[in-house]
């Protein structure tokens, strides 16, 4: 009996990784196709998974180099993928530090100071949540348009008014940082308050310190959120030189002027990274993105 | 004791505070200004009342605990309820191409017209001596009748001349021939020599100036009156233009509130209301669809995952997780280039294995179920690590019973696993419809909605959601902004009850 039960277990295993193995195969398969076709030469080549005769074409035109042909012609790079990284990072950057610092201090008085409506105000941030930032495009693009005839460098196509407009999106942070913050012993504040210090005091010098890895965590969730946000970018930057990435690799595929080979390298290069810093972080992300639904 | 350390906080430095608050509210008022003499009421008043709020909670004891709360309430209220809102009011508005402005902006426009009264033309005459130059203008009609300016350098930018009477050209100069004043062309169309208070000389041609006075005097109550003929203009509060005696409308128009006539449009207009009603069905069905195969394939997977037997798990989880630490919108373009139907490496393979070439952009049938095969693809993986969660959380003790009673794994999955996730996984699954329901991203960047529907009176894509559809709507094809806030609203109404749903089923959740 004992016997049968293992053989059965063997097969099954064995069933088991063939299923495993095929569904990696079918997630892998982009993957590996791009990174072949960033090393393919020309754009509309095709061929086997290793590219026949590799080239850096594609590479070169990405970093913004030049590349002289086998036949001696020079081809300019097309667009300008480092500054969009650039821009993409820098737009990051500064949102999610701003966004850790008003959803710091927003989740500490929930978590720890009483105010009328405090439960009402988290309700309904919550609700809020629901509504995504894509259905007031046209509320966003309105209100940016008018705020730049007043105050131009709040106008459409700044990278300040894009930074700002992500500025409402941290309803999620607030309840992931409230969380932790309940987490921590009231007792360190409670007592530093009896000895004469402030709320503010007791917030900055004693349950700062002590949350710095959510905090972390918080920075990077909102990072790569907004370096992968394409909706509001997209109708708030129109130059090529201020767009992100998510906004301007798409320029690649457009059926006039099919870029293929340039788009695979552009997509592995900046890719990468932001994959790399996700993998680090995702085992922090899973306990928070439990709560919310938010990609998927 | 606790008043003295009060002081020293960081947030009541008394000096420096006022200071700041009195800095931030200059500021503020100052953009509140500029707005509102733009002719703006809604966003100086959003402006005015959130300052005010922020001054009263940051300078008075009462608000203390609000000073934490205010910074990100505002990001909030700006930024999320204030978008809200406001398209809800667009939704009203004729607010679009044709009617972009405020009445305000479009009375100036109109006011900055000038057009040639015609009586008073003059032949001109460029003199040149170094880098100064005189015109010497002859009238057409009366040769004896000259005006000549004062010596002047090209402008680059809108100038007034002169031409008191002694002005002569000066001894030396050059008569420019009309090459020469060709190639200053521009230059000299920034000149303007005032003839009376409300008219000047403008060049009209190579060869003459004429005066041209402004078309329009304003009358009362944002009338506009013709100076020719004296005709009268009215801004039409209805059509968003202003309309004269016949009716004719003058372009550019400004927006104002039409009712409900972007909702009438929707239900009414057969050409609008079809692809509209289409969309919507495919919206659900769409988002329907991508919840049952993520969360098959991911409840699949992560049994698979927490299956002892299987010891190389880890490795299967870092490779399987990866469509989801990719950006989406670096791996739908991807897809879209894969896709491709000529050269694309998917079609490649099919034709090499199949024999088929799949038209995906093109066939409505096949598009849309590129976009499922491509949403299944990204979206599995964040159900299957919530799935793995969640099975952690099932006792063990219950397999073993059933291990004892003689029952397979298919058994164990109906009768034990299923119920167990079901109710935790509610919520989850009808926020993970919410999100796709609202999924713009893929549509806009893998297929941009298309392939086209025919014969609709509004531009609409069989792969449209409905959230791609407004963005069609207002930035691709004739951005008539105030018809998208409407279908925007319309979404707005669709995605409160879905949060009301999934408030219920998360309490119903927690009850367990």
């Amino acid at each position: 009996m004992a016997m049968v039960q293992s053989r059965n277990l063997v097969y099954r295993v064995w069933a088991a990784r063939l299923v495993m193995v095929f569904m990696i195969c079918l997630v892998m398969f982009p993957f590996l196709m791009i990174i072949s076709v960033s090393f393919r030469s020309g754009n509309f080549a095709t061929g086997s998974l290793i590219p026949e005769n590799p080239s850096l074409e594609h590479w070169a035109m990405v970093l913004g180099i030049p590349y002289t042909m086998a036949d001696g012609s020079v081809v300019n790079p097309t667009f300008p993928v480092m500054t969009w990284l650039w821009n993409s990072i820098k737009v990051s950057a500064i949102s999610s530090g701003l966004i850790l610092l008003l959803s710091t201090t927003g989740a500490y008085a929930f978590a720890r100071l009483r105010f009328r409506f405090k439960n009402n105000l988290l309700t309904s941030m919550m609700i809020l949540q629901m509504f995504p930032a894509v259905l007031a495009l046209v509320a966003i693009h309105a209100f940016f348009n008018r705020l730049g005839d007043a105050v131009p460098w709040l106008g459409p196509n700044t990278h300040s008014a894009l930074i700002m407009s992500y500025l409402g999106g941290i309803t999620m942070h607030i309840w992931l940082i409230k969380g932790y913050f309940e987490s921590i012993d009231k007792a360190l504040e409670e007592s530093a308050s009896i000895d004469g210090a402030t709320p503010w005091q007791a917030f900055y010098h004693i349950l700062l310190p002590l949350s710095v890895p959510i905090l972390a965590v918080v920075f990077v969730l909102s990072f790569i959120g907004v370096i992968g946000e394409y909706p509001v970018a997209s109708i708030l930057l129109q130059s090529v030189d201020q767009q992100t990435l998510a906004v301007g690799i798409k320029q690649f595929l457009y059926a006039q002027n099919y870029l293929w080979g340039d788009f695979a390298a552009a997509a592995v290069l900046t890719g990468m990274p932001i994959t790399i810093v996700f993998l680090m972080a995702q085992r922090y992300l899973v306990s928070g993105l439990t709560a919310g639904g938010v990609k998927g | 004791m606790a008043l003295h350390a009060e002081e020293k906080g960081l947030l009541s430095g008394n000096g420096i505070k006022w200071a700041l608050v009195a800095l931030i509210d200059i500021a503020l008022l100052y953009v509140v200004f500029l707005m509102y003499a733009q002719g703006e009421v809604l966003f100086p008043l959003t402006l005015l009342v959130l300052g005010a709020l922020g001054n009263w909670i940051f300078t008075n004891k009462k608000g203390y605990a609000y000073r934490y709360v205010y910074p990100c309430l505002l990001g909030i209220m700006m930024f999320v309820i204030f978008p809200l809102l406001y398209t809800f009011s667009i939704s009203f508005t004729n607010y679009g191409t044709k009617n972009l402005l405020t009445l305000q902006r479009v009375k100036e426009i109109h006011l900055q017209k000038e057009v040639k009264t015609g009586d008073q033309a003059y032949n001109l005459a460029l003199y040149q001596q170094g880098d100064q130059y005189q015109l010497l203008l002859t009238d057409k009609n009366d040769s004896r009748h000259q005006l000549t300016t004062v010596p002047f350098t090209m402008p680059k930018e809108a100038v007034k001349l002169s031409t008191e009477n002694g002005n002569a050209i000066r001894e030396g100069s050059k008569k420019l021939i009309m090459r020469d004043i060709m190639k200053q062309r521009t230059n000299l169309g920034n000149i303007s020599i005032p003839l009376s208070a409300d008219s000047s000389l403008v060049m009209s041609s190579l060869r003459e100036f004429s005066a041209m006075a402004p078309q329009y005097m304003e009358g009362k109550n944002d009338e506009l009156i013709e100076r020719i003929s004296g005709a009268v203009l009215k801004p039409d509060h209805t059509s968003g233009f202003y309309v004269d005696a016949e009716g004719n409308q003058l372009s550019p128009g400004f927006s104002v509130y039409v009712g409900a006539e972007n909702y009438d449009s929707l239900a009414s207009d057969a050409g609008m209301r079809e692809p509209f009603f289409k969309i919507f069905v495919w919206t659900i069905i769409f988002a329907g669809l991508t919840v049952l195969f993520t969360v098959t394939v991911g409840l699949l997977l992560s049994i698979l995952m927490q299956w002892e037997p299987l010891r190389e798990r880890g490795i299967y989880r870092v490779l399987l997780i990866l469509p989801y630490a990719v950006p989406a919108f670096i791996s739908i373009l991807i897809f879209k280039g894969l896709f491709n139907q000529n050269f694309g490496e998917i079609n490649m393979i099919l034709e090499m294995l199949f024999g088929i070439r799949p038209e995906w952009m093109t066939n409505p049938t096949f598009a849309r179920s590129m976009i499922l095969i491509v949403n299944t693809w990204l979206g599995y993986p964040y159900m299957m690590i919530v799935c793995m969660g969640l099975l952690k959380a099932i006792p063990d003790s219950l397999y073993e019973a059933s291990a004892i009673d003689g029952a397979g794994p298919w058994q164990n999955l109906i009768h034990i696993t299923l119920p167990n996730v079901a109710k935790p996984l509610a919520p989850i699954l009808i926020a993970s419809f919410a999100f796709n329901f609202n999924n713009f991203v893929l549509i806009d960047l893998l297929t941009g909605g298309g392939p086209m529907m025919p014969g609709t009176s509004i531009e609409a894509g069989f792969t449209d959601l409905l959230v791609s559809f407004t963005f069609r709507t207002a930035f691709v094809a004739g951005q008539d902004f105030g018809l998208a806030s409407a279908i925007a609203t319309i979404i707005f109404i669709i995605v409160a009850l879905m949060s009301w749903v999934n408030l219920r089923a998360i309490r119903k959740s927690e009850e367990v």
